[in-house]
């Protein structure tokens, strides 16, 4: 987990192995810098692979942005868990926490560059979404 | 369909020993066409749930099942948690306090219509919508535990012979024929266990 204050849209990055997370967030931070809000989940509850809702809701939290957050996953539960993490959201921050049909290392590289700009959470993950689309 | 306190605990208690006593079942059907993790993250979620009793039961049965619900969601893990998470939280949403056949049939029919979005899902996908899609026809067209309990258990295995289109096992395209659907296999457990304290009867 680690965060910045900034008011650009915040990127979370969700996989099965805590391994990945960590290390596109090492990717984003060396190839992006601090000016953006970043943080990090991966693994089930019991520390085995897989992804945990409560996981993805702090990681959102840390990443928490005025601008919103976005969300990049792996596979399958990683998915499934994020959207049912941005639905338990308070009703206010729901609607600024998008989950991106992306890469995520490479989704979360491009979308973090995106937000180092300023742009705002449509054009975040937009630019995640067709990069490789 | 008023249950008391001891008829809820009994409900609860029936719903984790399904799953838990076949863990291992669940886990080698996954170990088939997922990642083998079913068994292992259904056991984990229900026995989170049974950790919760007896306070549980002390809630009426709608706020009893969304509180079931929420422990699966945090506590399963991989994709079926949020989706049997979400199934017993709708299910929970849509009941009344007080609630009469004709109201878990509406309610059942609801909370499928979330797990279908919570999916992207629908019947025919082998998913545990094979079994909640069909069951809940035979519970709206008045069917009685026993065949209720049947239509689960005949449609889990009706999953064995179709393709699958969503999860991990679409990633294994034909080679997920012949395989029964881990989560179908545990909707249909689920299933049997609760019409089984519920004793349902017929009605036309």
């Amino acid at each position: 987990m680690n965060s910045s204050n900034s008011g650009n849209v915040g990127i979370v990055i969700v996989s099965h192995s805590p391994k990945i997370a960590e290390g596109a967030a090492d990717m984003v931070r060396q190839m992006v810098g601090s000016a953006v809000p970043l943080a990090w989940t991966g693994g089930d509850i019991d520390g085995g692979l897989g992804t945990n809702v409560a996981g993805i809701l702090e990681a959102i939290e840390t990443a928490w942005s005025p601008a919103g957050v976005a969300v990049l996953v792996d596979l399958g539960g990683a998915e499934t868990n994020s959207e049912m993490a941005v639905e338990m959201l308070p009703e206010d921050r729901r609607a600024r926490v998008v989950v991106c049909n992306a890469p995520v290392v490479e989704g979360a590289v491009i979308a973090a560059t995106e937000s180092s700009g300023g742009s705002p959470l449509a054009a975040v993950k937009r630019s995640a979404e067709e990069f490789y689309a | 369909m008023s249950l008391d306190r001891v008829a809820r605990e009994k409900l609860v208690r029936a719903l984790a020993d399904s799953v838990i006593q076949h863990a291992d079942e669940l886990t080698s059907l996954d170990q088939a066409i997922g990642d083998g993790d079913h068994g292992l993250n259904m056991k984990r979620g229900f026995e989170a749930v049974l950790a919760t009793l007896p306070g549980l039961a002390d809630k009426s049965l709608p706020e009893m099942l969304k509180a079931i619900g929420m422990t699966l969601v945090m506590k399963v893990g991989g994709a079926s948690g949020p989706l049997v998470g979400t199934f017993f939280m709708e299910l929970g949403k849509a009941l009344p306090e007080q609630s009469i056949r004709a109201d878990l049939v509406a309610a059942t029919a609801k909370a499928i219509d979330a797990v279908k979005a919570r999916g992207r899902s629908e019947a025919g996908q082998k998913t545990l919508l094979d079994v909640l899609v069909p069951v809940q026809v035979v519970l709206a067209g008045g069917g009685d535990a026993k065949a209720i309990a049947a239509e689960a258990a005949q449609a889990a295995d009706r999953t064995t012979p179709m393709l699958a289109i969503r999860g991990r096992a679409s990633f294994l395209g034909e080679r997920s024929i012949g395989h029964m659907d881990p989560g179908s296999r545990s909707a249909s457990l689920l299933i049997g266990a609760a019409v089984k304290v519920l004793e349902f009867e017929a009605s036309s």
